[in-house]
């Protein structure tokens, strides 16, 4: 800054450390007791440094936990819903912002409309809705008078864990904003040039919000990662869950059976890939974020 | 020409969700590009996927919440009586609800000023530090890589009423500490969680914050003699100020909706109601309790919450494009 003030200085770096020791301290305990057997964890005193066991306990979690396949879940769901977002909600803004048509303005309120609306208000209906998605069609028939019996339950299926998650009034705002910002010369040289809608969309714009995809993406895919209602819900066959749930599964429930030690260890191991992806792409991220709060 | 290219020219110059609002007066073209398309098929096919899902997941869910919190079911499924508000008169006045309010209040307005508070506290001193910036913004960003259930369980293991090892600190220090028994120390524990939890991302958006206060402006301070702490209160903070609205209004829609996976973590709600926040109730009363009209109705009204909330975020983005310009 503009002057030396020695004192502001080392109070800042001071209260820095100690924000710092506050964040890492919960996961340090977790990675301590992640490395201890049950025994010393339940000793008095607790352990307070980490111990020699860590790779015995990650190899119970793994076995116990089903985490091979659960991460696969976690993966699958994730890349799952970041790329559906992404698409669903760039298409909506190419729409929104680059055609001029009928119902364009009730089209943006509708979208618009789904953010005063979210997940954990609507829990009992949106189960409903998830273990028969043909409801409505169902509805449609018997008031048409067609006596068809139509189900399609999405229950412990990808799509189910995917699909009801993919509407994303934010980044349908993210990219529409982003397209206002883009000249107005290059859809008109398009045009000119005799490039349809969909070809200029696939070669003019879609390289442009590279960038704004990208820092998107690191976001939406910490959030699929870290979802914890809907496969609580969507999910009840083992095999289906994902490792936030399985990890949940984990945790002791009484004291009869304190196995903390491989709990916490298990916790290590779900919230490494996105802690990995936090640290390595944190520029990115931090864009993300601020870009998508406007 | 004039007037009617006015709208147009103005818009990309605006870019943030409040366009929109004056978009709708404005009239249809209003948010649009200059040069477009007019196409009366493709758009629609374009729009298909996100309005598909809108539909079947969020509008229709929604509007059976709506038919349900006026109608009680009996337990069979076999009959439906229209009750009009008797689901919400008997809500409104159920000792457990009102508790439920008032734990929700108390637990996301602590959790607000705690997460603020440490979070402001920590972005203005990286905006002072040089050395070591980057290490420590990537070690406060880290929760948010932790799933909000995993960082209750981190917690709940710190100050398990057994084997915590801040417990036995506690105990160490005289203090009594048990939250399986003490709805305070329960609530303390949720409320500690959520806002650990939270602070990256109040401190994200207070440090770019900070950073876009324009450095000319605090030198001429400077110049004119103001020390940091007049710079600060005169020139920083009315220029975050927005920021920290909206920051506010954030917290508020994380406390109500998004620590539901915490409580369930940490206390399922207890001890004897301490930590049962709205959101938690809404799930209980709906899949474990089954009762469907009162569930409905809880549905209803965070509904309402919900609106609010949005409504208070849209004018944040308003008073930001006064500022920005």
């Amino acid at each position: 800054m503009v002057e030396r003030t020695r004192t502001l200085d080392i109070a800042c770096h001071g209260l820095l450390i100690l924000g710092g020791l506050l964040v890492c301290l919960p996961i340090y305990f977790a990675f301590v007791v992640g490395s201890h057997t049950v025994g010393d964890v339940l000793a008095v005193p607790p352990p307070w440094l980490p111990g020699g066991r860590f790779f015995e306990n990650a190899a119970t979690a793994w076995q116990k936990g089903n985490l091979g396949r659960l991460l696969f879940n976690s993966l699958v769901v994730a890349v799952g819903i970041t790329v559906g977002k992404i698409a669903v909600s760039l298409l909506s803004a190419f729409a929104i912002s680059y055609f001029r048509f009928r119902w364009r303005m009730t089209a943006f309120w509708l979208i618009f409309a789904s953010l005063m609306l979210p997940v954990e208000v609507r829990i009992l209906p949106t189960y409903e809705a998830v273990t028969n998605v043909a409801l409505p069609l169902q509805w449609l028939f018997d008031w048409v008078g067609i006596e068809v019996a139509v189900e399609w339950n999405m229950m412990n299926s990808y799509g189910g864990l995917i699909l009801p998650l993919i509407a994303s009034a934010t980044a349908t705002f993210l990219f529409r904003q982003f397209f206002l910002t883009v000249p107005e010369e290059l859809c008109e040289a398009a045009r000119i040039d005799g490039a349809s809608p969909l070809h200029f969309f696939r070669h003019v714009l879609l390289p442009l919000s590279m960038s704004n995809m990208v820092a998107l993406s690191i976001i939406l895919f910490l959030y699929g990662w870290n979802q914890y209602l809907w496969p609580l819900l969507f999910t009840t066959e083992k095999d289906m869950a994902t490792a936030v749930i399985g990890l949940k599964h984990l945790i002791p429930q009484s004291d009869a059976e304190p196995a903390w030690n491989v709990a916490m260890n298990a916790a290590l191991l779900v919230m490494l890939p996105p802690a990995l992806v936090v640290v390595a792409l944190q520029r990115w991220l931090v864009k993300g974020l601020v870009d998508s709060g406007k | 020409m004039q007037a009617s290219t006015s709208v147009a020219t103005e818009l990309p110059a605006t870019p943030r969700v409040a366009g929109k609002r004056r978009a709708a007066v404005a009239g249809g073209t209003a948010g649009l590009k200059r040069a477009h398309y007019r196409n009366s098929r493709l758009p629609f096919l374009l729009l298909l996927p996100q309005l598909l899902v809108l539909l079947l997941f969020f509008f229709i869910p929604a509007v059976r919440a709506l038919v349900q919190a006026f109608v009680i079911t009996d337990p069979f499924g076999t009959t439906v009586h229209f009750v009009w508000f008797d689901n919400f008169r008997a809500l409104l006045a159920s000792p457990e609800y009102r508790s439920s309010v008032w734990v929700t209040l108390w637990f996301t307005l602590t959790q607000n000023v705690l997460t603020l508070g440490v979070a402001a506290v920590l972005a203005f001193a990286t905006d002072r530090v040089i050395r070591g910036r980057g290490l420590y913004r990537s070690i406060v960003l880290l929760p948010y890589a932790i799933a909000p259930v995993i960082a209750g369980i981190l917690w709940a293991f710190m100050f398990n009423a057994h084997v915590g090892p801040m417990t036995y600190v506690l105990k160490a220090l005289g203090v009594a500490w048990d939250p399986t028994r003490n709805g305070f120390d329960a609530f303390l524990l949720v409320t500690f969680a959520a806002a650990w939890k939270h602070i990256c991302y109040d401190y994200i958006f207070l440090v770019a914050a900070l950073l876009a206060v324009p450095a000319s402006l605090l030198e001429a301070a400077a110049v004119d003699g103001a020390g940091p702490g007049l710079r600060f209160f005169k020139i920083a903070l009315p220029m975050i100020g927005p920021t920290v609205f909206f920051l506010l209004v954030m917290n508020f829609v994380y406390g109500f909706f998004e620590t539901f996976a915490i409580v369930d973590a940490v206390t399922k709600g207890g001890p004897g109601g301490a930590t049962m926040i709205l959101v938690y109730k809404v799930y209980l009363d709906g899949f474990v309790h089954i009762d469907l009209g009162s569930s409905a109705a809880q549905s209803v009204l965070l509904m309402i919450f919900a609106v609010i909330l949005t409504m208070l975020q849209f004018r944040y983005v308003e008073r930001n494009v006064n500022y920005d310009v």
